[in-house]
């Protein structure tokens, strides 16, 4: 038997490799990564520009393009995270999926290491969102502790909704049923959230919905950590919070669904 | 140290109402080529899942190189190699990435990682498409690296689901070869599945034939040619004759789903 403490640097260097794994595909074929990044320039420019004008969303002291920066960050790691489970439905029908699970590789070490390499997408994500709030002028923070808190709360939401992504794939287990969930959840997770407007603006029983749904506090702990002079609602600290326990959560049914998936 | 490496105690796997694989009884030998045969829907495939730790069984039990595939499942792992039906091999990456990635998985030592990938690649003569992505590669050519993958961590046993399906006649040739060497190389115990009976009749020391998801003849290529008591008789008539004439079997399990996978890597293979 191996002690405790091996296990758990074992179990985090595997999901490692995973990562790597993926990183390494990414790299041969960033085409999925450059196709993605024309949303969130598109919501910024486009509608951002526009609805800056009309001036009809209150955004306390802070113009509506820097409210927005954030939320458009984390609704295209959102997107991009959501779709990430459609690969573990090609490499189950492919037969990938087998021999990693014929590997003494641990099976939470495999679900961590994929819903993982949903960060990786989502901070080239980050690259492209900082560049255009850079160039349309957002009040950004560049102190490095809070570029450092704003790579964290990407990394756990990317993660979070990733491993949300592969349980849907596990359960749904064909492509064509993916899709048609994957475009049926996204849009409720993004609109039932802080992203493009303000949770007070929205009718009770909304507010209900958003105050339950990870992204608003991922949007918020960026909105705190991305801008100048913003503050979180909520606190961090349960932005943090939330974010770790969801996380958990999702990874630990992930890992409980990933070998059924070579049955 | 017990010569029987693979040790088979009544493993029984149900889906619903079907049995695929039925009180399955057998043990296989340190360092032999053991062969599984049968028509589609046999068996071999849930059979070969069990002993590789992917399916559970319903009831029985396994031994692979003393490990019990209920209760050290990771200990299985660790020392078997697995090559499934499927195509494995990650097509976009390049060869060497395959390698690279398994051996990290393997924990194979850091300083001997490139050594090892060394190795199997000039086994299986693939250095000089290493550096290729693997979408650019054969259909032998992808078997011939599977197999590279599954030998990294010099298993002690192989279990390999069809290794030559969907190949042409020449790869089968050159990958039947291969089969071979591996054991006289590696000292790997092999345990393969395969439909093609002459296969089966050139490589394996014994074959277990699987009918209807039970064995329904063991024994060497010759004694089961010899059992049926017909002059120059090939393994196909032996296969005819403890299987029945009707090569598909009725109790085909996920049919179409099974044959739509089945021609989708003989597709991408071929």
């Amino acid at each position: 038997m191996k002690s405790a403490p091996i296990s758990i640097i074992n179990f985090f260097r595997k999901s490692l490799v995973i990562v790597e794994l993926e990183v390494r595909k990414m790299r041969h074929d960033p085409t999925e990564l450059i196709m993605r990044a024309v949303q969130p320039v598109l919501w910024l420019l486009l509608f951002g520009e526009v609805f800056a004008q009309t001036r009809a969303i209150p955004t306390g002291n802070i113009r509506y393009l820097d409210f927005l920066a954030p939320g458009i960050l984390a609704q295209s790691v959102l997107f991009i995270a959501i779709f990430g489970g459609m690969s573990i439905i090609w490499e189950r029908d492919l037969g990938i999926i087998h021999k990693f699970l014929a590997s003494p590789t641990p099976r939470g070490a495999l679900a961590l290491g994929k819903a993982l390499s949903g960060a990786a997408r989502g901070l080239t994500q980050a690259i492209v969102v900082y560049i255009i709030a850079f160039l349309i002028d957002v009040k950004l923070n560049w102190n490095p502790l809070a570029l450092l808190g704003v790579v964290i709360a990407i990394i756990l939401g990317a993660t979070l909704f990733s491993a949300f992504s592969l349980i849907i794939a596990f359960l749904v287990r064909t492509r064509e049923r993916f899709m048609g969930i994957g475009q049926v959840l996204t849009m409720p997770f993004f609109f039932a959230s802080n992203a493009i407007y303000p949770i007070s603006i929205m009718p009770p029983w909304l507010q209900v919905v958003a105050h339950g749904n990870p992204l608003t506090y991922e949007v918020d702990a960026l909105r705190a950590l991305m801008l100048e002079n913003s503050t979180s609602i909520y606190g961090l600290g349960m932005d943090f919070i939330v974010l770790i326990l969801c996380t958990i959560i999702l990874i630990t049914i992930c890992t409980y669904l990933y070998p059924r998936a070579a049955t | 140290m017990s010569t029987k490496i693979i040790e088979i105690n009544a493993l029984t796997r149900r889906f619903g109402d079907l049995i695929a694989c039925n009180n399955l009884t057998l043990a296989v030998e340190r360092g032999e080529i053991f062969g599984l045969l049968g028509a589609n829907g046999a068996g071999k495939t849930t059979a070969i899942k069990m002993l590789t730790t992917l399916l559970p069984p319903t009831s029985g039990n396994a031994f692979v190189a003393g490990y019990d595939i209920l209760h050290h499942a990771s200990d299985v792992r660790r020392v078997i190699g697995y090559v499934p039906q499927l195509l494995s091999a990650d097509s976009t990456l390049t060869g060497y990435e395959n390698l690279l990635i398994f051996a990290k998985l393997y924990d194979i030592p850091h300083h001997e990682r490139n050594q090892r990938i060394q190795d199997v690649l000039s086994f299986m003569d693939l250095e000089e498409e290493s550096k290729r992505l693997v979408r650019t590669y054969s259909g032998g050519m992808i078997r011939r690296l599977e197999i590279a993958q599954s030998l990294l961590h010099r298993p002690k046993v192989l279990f390999l689901d069809e290794p030559t399906i969907g190949l042409d006649p020449l790869a089968r040739i050159a990958v039947g070869e291969l089969i071979a060497d591996m054991r006289n190389n590696y000292g790997a115990t092999i345990f393969m599945t395969t439909h093609l009976m002459e296969e089966a009749d050139l490589l394996c020391d014994r074959v277990a034939i699987m009918h209807q998801g039970k064995i329904a003849a063991l024994g060497s290529p010759a004694e089961l040619k010899s059992a049926i008591g017909k002059e120059d008789s090939t393994l196909e008539d032996v296969f005819v004759h403890f299987a029945g004439s009707n090569l598909e079997s009725e109790s085909d399990y996920h049919d179409y789903r099974e044959t739509q996978r089945t021609r989708r890597t003989a597709r991408r293979l071929g």
